[in-house]
């Protein structure tokens, strides 16, 4: 069974109620498609589970087989140093097929976050420690591809579908 | 039955194509620690395959020296059209003829579909085997085991 090894922190993005009961975690790379799948599986979750449940998302881009990834990942990041992580990585999934700089810089305005600051930011690669750091630390909690969601620290291995993920998490609430 | 090999086990040589005109055997990379990592076959759908994990986490395991190899019973041309396809940086050797042979004397055959179990094995620069594990065929064991296991050998 493998057992999540990096605790949550402050470095962390999270998502909704800090004392709930369960923590979901997604080990995720925005150009994977199975990850863009699960984007609303996990809203639909967030919504039934309501305060219940907070949601945390760490990056894992597969860069040898994504080549937008590890920019992706670094993009959000970016937002995130502005405060508008969330934000940036709903669009980003909801714009997967798009992934590269026009959309980059087309997401930032959107969000009203400046491009060139952001284009520099890519470019001194201010952001690509912080992407490598969630990768490594998620190999050595068992990450096995995107996505991995993590339970309570507990690694999910069941089907990645909205009834069988709803069950596993009234488990973990019910003690 | 087979059975998988333990560690403490010397890990039996092999020489197997790792392209249409090159082989490579495992006594070659003496001196050096050696992940051999079998899995049942190229082609699988998922993103998150086992050997794109391997080839992202690669600089982890060049930290402690060690080559990774990939076997399974595809041919070397399967192997290559895979490896270009997956932008992989290791090499993968095809345990295609005599069929199995090497997964079987690992004893990591699985008989019944003709192809090699998700096993996996660390040997040490003297060819001892030090770690080894068996998944479950449909489960991906990502990589900590091996990271552990190389951080083992240096203590």
């Amino acid at each position: 069974m493998s057992t999540l090894k990096i605790p949550v922190s402050g470095q962390d993005h999270v998502q909704g109620n800090a004392k709930a009961g369960c923590t979901l975690i997604e080990y995720g790379d925005y150009e994977c498609p199975h990850c863009g799948a699960a984007y609303p599986l996990v809203q639909q979750l967030q919504k039934h589970f309501g305060k219940r449940m907070r949601f945390i998302f760490r990056n894992f881009p597969l860069t040898q087989i994504h080549t937008n990834a590890q920019a992706a990942a670094e993009v959000a990041e970016f937002a995130a140093s502005k405060d508008k992580f969330w934000e940036m990585h709903d669009l980003l999934f909801e714009n997967q097929d798009r992934l590269g700089d026009e959309l980059f810089a087309e997401l930032a305005g959107q969000l009203s976050l400046d491009p060139g600051e952001m284009h520099r930011a890519l470019k001194k690669k201010t952001f690509t420690d912080h992407v490598r750091t969630d990768f490594t630390g998620g190999v050595r909690s068992g990450v096995n591809g995107t996505p991995t969601f993590f339970i309570n620290d507990q690694r999910y291995n069941r089907p990645m579908d909205y009834d069988t993920m709803v069950q596993a998490i009234e488990e973990v609430l019910a003690g | 039955m087979s059975v998988l090999l333990p560690p403490g086990t010397q890990a039996p040589d092999f020489a197997l194509p790792v392209t249409p005109d090159q082989k490579l055997s495992l006594s070659e990379l003496r001196g050096k620690p050696v992940i051999l990592a079998f899995y049942p076959a190229d082609w699988s759908p998922v993103c998150g395959d086992q050997m794109a994990l391997y080839n992202e986490i690669l600089p982890e395991f060049q930290k402690h020296e060690a080559e990774l190899l990939g076997i399974s019973v595809d041919g070397v041309w399967c192997h290559t059209a895979f490896a270009k396809d997956r932008n992989l940086h290791f090499p993968l050797l095809a345990d295609f003829e005599p069929k199995g042979a090497v997964a079987r004397a690992y004893g990591v055959y699985f008989e019944a579909a003709g192809i090699s179990e998700r096993a996996l094995f660390v040997i040490d620069k003297d060819g001892i085997i030090r770690w080894s594990y068996c998944s479950p065929i449909a489960v991906n064991p990502g990589a900590e085991g091996i990271l552990e296991a190389l951080e083992a050998l240096e203590k």
